[in-house]
């Protein structure tokens, strides 16, 4: 193989670049974090929501969400006696900014704040052609945004409507139970800035956990539970008008 | 037998396809798929590595304890301190590309850089150039407040109108321990407006 001059002085070059990529390796998860000890999910206490829209906003902030798009969003619905099967359900902007004010008449008013479920079966990893999305050894529905090719499969198959296509990286983006802040010791950016405690994040695996507690004394519910996704998101106070 | 001579060419042709998969394969398939299932397992330390912005009661507390001991008296006991004030990160302009070296700029060439995202600073970690912007408590608190019959009959809720007309909050709460005549001592009101 004969190689000039020239075109050594451009591929030495390239192959340094290369090598320095090589050597950074992939960066290792936060030390003292061990998945196996974990098992995510998610506690929302529906009667404690007052439709703030905080926690729409703090997600945005926190993960750079495309306006127009939610990794979380908030749900108003209104039920009345006449019409429980077919309840009015309103989310102007996702609840970033609040709602309308409900007035009193026939029928209840509740918030349904939503986001991925994180199922333990999901719909959603099954699908990807890729193996771009799965689920994390503890319990937390991913996208690997470097492997994603935009196919949408995972969009169309969430039952729960969950996924976006982002518009300028052109690949699915969801909730990722703020991975990169549950791993660190801290709690969601949604739980966080919940002025109510009406989202509370919740370690399954860990003994101490409250959430063992409060499943224990309270019914609560999942979203859909006829599509067997063991959803983690765990609702309390969820009425069956919920879809 | 003679005739068989294609058919271990061939045989030999299918070997060396094979091997030049396993090759190519071994380059493009990166080294951790199939670490902990179908899919790149070093995505998963990389989805850890995103910056964080709200950096959790717990940092402000650290500094602002007397704060902290005035909430914990009151009503908004449980409202985590970035719920009002907002995350505690803000973006800083990002740095200008180092020109660099002869070496580096012929690099530059051939692979263009990646501009470097806009670092992120903290108000904890630098309390004195990243200040967080002070609430219009008009808007903040009436964004919970407002009365609605969606909420709670026991949730604390006013007509904003009616109620204060106009006036800030704050010169009658404190938002930190929001009951009237509560301890005010660290309210952000000056003394004698009460």
């Amino acid at each position: 193989m004969n190689i000039s001059r020239r075109h050594l002085l451009i591929l030495l070059p390239a192959a340094a670049v290369a090598w320095k990529y090589v050597e950074a390796g992939t960066p290792e998860a936060s030390p003292n974090y061990q998945m196996s000890e974990h098992w995510w999910g998610m506690l929302i206490n529906i009667p404690k929501c007052i439709g703030c829209g905080n926690c729409v906003r703090a997600c945005q902030t926190e993960n750079d969400v495309p306006d127009g798009n939610f990794r979380t969003w908030v749900e108003r619905y209104h039920v009345t006696d006449t019409e429980m099967t077919t309840p009015e359900v309103i989310s102007p902007d996702g609840g970033k900014e609040g709602f309308p004010v409900a007035d009193e008449d026939a029928g209840k008013y509740f918030f349904v704040p939503k986001m991925c479920n994180h199922c333990a079966d999901s719909p959603c990893t099954q699908v990807c052609p890729v193996g771009a999305t799965f689920i994390s050894p503890d319990g937390v529905v991913l996208i690997d945004q470097t492997y994603c090719l935009g196919c949408g499969y995972c969009v169309q198959a969430c039952p729960y409507g969950c996924r976006y296509l982002h518009p300028t990286k052109h690949v699915a983006d969801k909730c990722t139970l703020c991975y990169h802040r549950i791993t660190k010791g801290l709690t969601t950016a949604c739980c966080e800035a919940c002025p109510t405690g009406a989202r509370q994040l919740a370690d399954l695996k860990d003994p101490n956990d409250p959430i063992h507690e409060f499943l224990k004394t309270h019914p609560v519910q999942v979203l859909k539970p006829q599509m067997a996704t063991g959803a983690k998101a765990y609702y309390f106070g969820l009425d069956g008008s919920v879809r | 037998m003679k005739d068989a001579g294609h058919l271990f060419r061939f045989a030999g042709l299918f070997v060396v396809a094979f091997l030049v998969f396993l090759v190519v394969r071994g380059y493009v398939v990166p080294k951790t798929f199939g670490q902990y299932g179908h899919y790149r397992g070093a995505a998963i330390g990389e989805i850890a590595q995103y910056p964080v912005k709200f950096a959790g009661h717990q940092a402000c507390e650290s500094c602002h304890s007397d704060i902290a001991d005035t909430k914990t008296k009151g009503a908004h006991a449980h409202v985590n301190c970035e719920a009002c004030h907002g995350a505690l990160f803000q973006n800083l302009p990002a740095p200008a590309q180092p020109k660099g070296n002869l070496y580096e700029r012929f690099v530059a060439l051939i692979v263009p850089p990646t501009p470097p995202d806009a670092p992120l600073l903290l108000h904890a970690d630098d309390p004195t150039s990243v200040i967080p912007v002070k609430p219009d408590t008009l808007v903040l608190c009436a964004r919970c407040h407002t009365a609605s019959a969606a909420k709670l009959k026991s949730f604390p809720q006013v007509d904003p109108t009616v109620h204060m007309g106009g006036v800030p909050c704050e010169t009658c709460h404190n938002p930190h321990s929001p009951a009237i005549g509560s301890d005010t001592s660290s309210s952000p009101t000056p003394a004698g407006t009460k």
